[in-house]
């Protein structure tokens, strides 16, 4: 599942969920777990990487949805996905501002939720594997975990148009062009740069690091409660029950290509 | 078939491990190559980096062989 580890200053945290780290209260507890430990006083860096075959993460865990949406009644529907995207929220965000020096890993699959937690690194690193994806709008919904305000904090509005609008996949050469990646490496040799980048950032003044970080990164907290409540006006309508179970239903053999 | 037909054949082929021989325009790509789609995703990047090209998504969405496949890679070069 997830993992961590402290060295050097450095954790390691591993997405180790199969088939590609699908985002759902499991993998969101496991976070909220490690960020309840994290030790920001003896640390440094962070790299988030993954260990699946598949990629980074798929996204949002679209059949635990899909049976959450099933599973409650219409009127309780709205307060209970108020909470998750709540719960989630918070985790990005708390990943997002952590005094650390965040850097993701990033291989083939990155799309959706999985975009969205790789959005809350400081510095991104993508092996040429690597796809980035925002499909929502085949949901009939937008990103909802706080990928919208994220993104456009780091590319211009004319690419996060490009990608929300189109839903498109781009690659990593791609994702070095528009500024959202910082290095793309070869398949495989992602892990032993990030952790180069780590120990660069280990050899800087700690309160120097961290007060660039929060200057240079702040949250954009009132996009963020704009897209939530965009997100909850979207999903509670029958479009996204509709999408999500011809999604679990499908026999596609590329039921995560947009 | 185009020269791109050959060069995509070749790089299946290699990043595969199977027989370029296999490899014909009227094939499914995802039956020959045997692949799901988390490698579809990783050919796309692959492809597109080998060509210089960006292929959006929905213009790969009804394609189903290698010929069509081709095609689409000549028709963005």
């Amino acid at each position: 599942m997830i993992r961590w580890t402290l060295r050097d200053g450095t954790y390691e945290l591993e997405l180790g969920r199969d088939p590609c780290n699908e985002i759902g209260t499991t993998v969101l507890g496991e976070l909220e777990r490690f960020l309840d430990q994290v030790d920001t006083e003896n640390a440094s860096a962070l790299i988030i990487h993954s260990t699946v075959r598949g990629g980074f993460s798929a996204g949002a865990d679209l059949r635990e949805l899909y049976n959450g949406f099933m599973d409650v009644p219409q009127k309780e529907q709205e307060p209970r996905l108020r909470e998750f995207i709540d719960r989630i929220h918070s985790v990005m965000d708390r990943l997002d501002m952590l005094p650390l020096t965040t850097i993701g890993v990033v291989h083939g699959i990155c799309f959706g939720g999985g975009f969205e937690l790789a959005l809350t690194c400081d510095i991104l690193i993508a092996e040429k594997s690597a796809r980035f994806a925002f499909p929502e709008l085949r949901l009939g919904i937008v990103p909802g975990f706080g990928g919208i305000p994220r993104l456009r904090r780091d590319v211009s509005n004319a690419v996060v148009r490009d990608l929300l609008l189109t839903g498109r996949s781009i690659n990593a050469k791609k994702a070095v062009t528009c500024g959202l990646v910082s290095q793309m490496v070869p398949v495989g040799a992602g892990l032993r740069a990030a952790r180069n980048t780590a120990e660069q950032a280990n050899k800087f003044d700690p309160e120097s690091r961290r007060s660039c970080k929060a200057f240079m990164k702040p949250l954009p907290t009132e996009q963020l409660e704009e897209e939530k409540e965009l997100f909850v006006r979207l999903a509670l309508r029958p479009v996204l029950q509709a999408a999500l179970k011809k999604f679990v239903e499908s026999d596609d053999p590329r039921p995560y290509l947009p | 078939m185009s020269a791109s037909f050959d060069r995509l054949s070749q790089l299946c082929a290699k990043r595969y491990s199977v027989d370029a021989s296999i490899i014909k325009p009227e094939g499914d790509v995802f039956e020959t190559l045997k692949i799901d789609s988390f490698q579809a995703a990783e050919l796309m990047s692959e492809l597109e980096m080998e060509f210089d090209v960006e292929i959006p998504d929905y213009e790969l969405q009804d394609i189903k062989t290698f010929g069509a496949l081709s095609g689409a890679i000549d028709a963005r070069l």
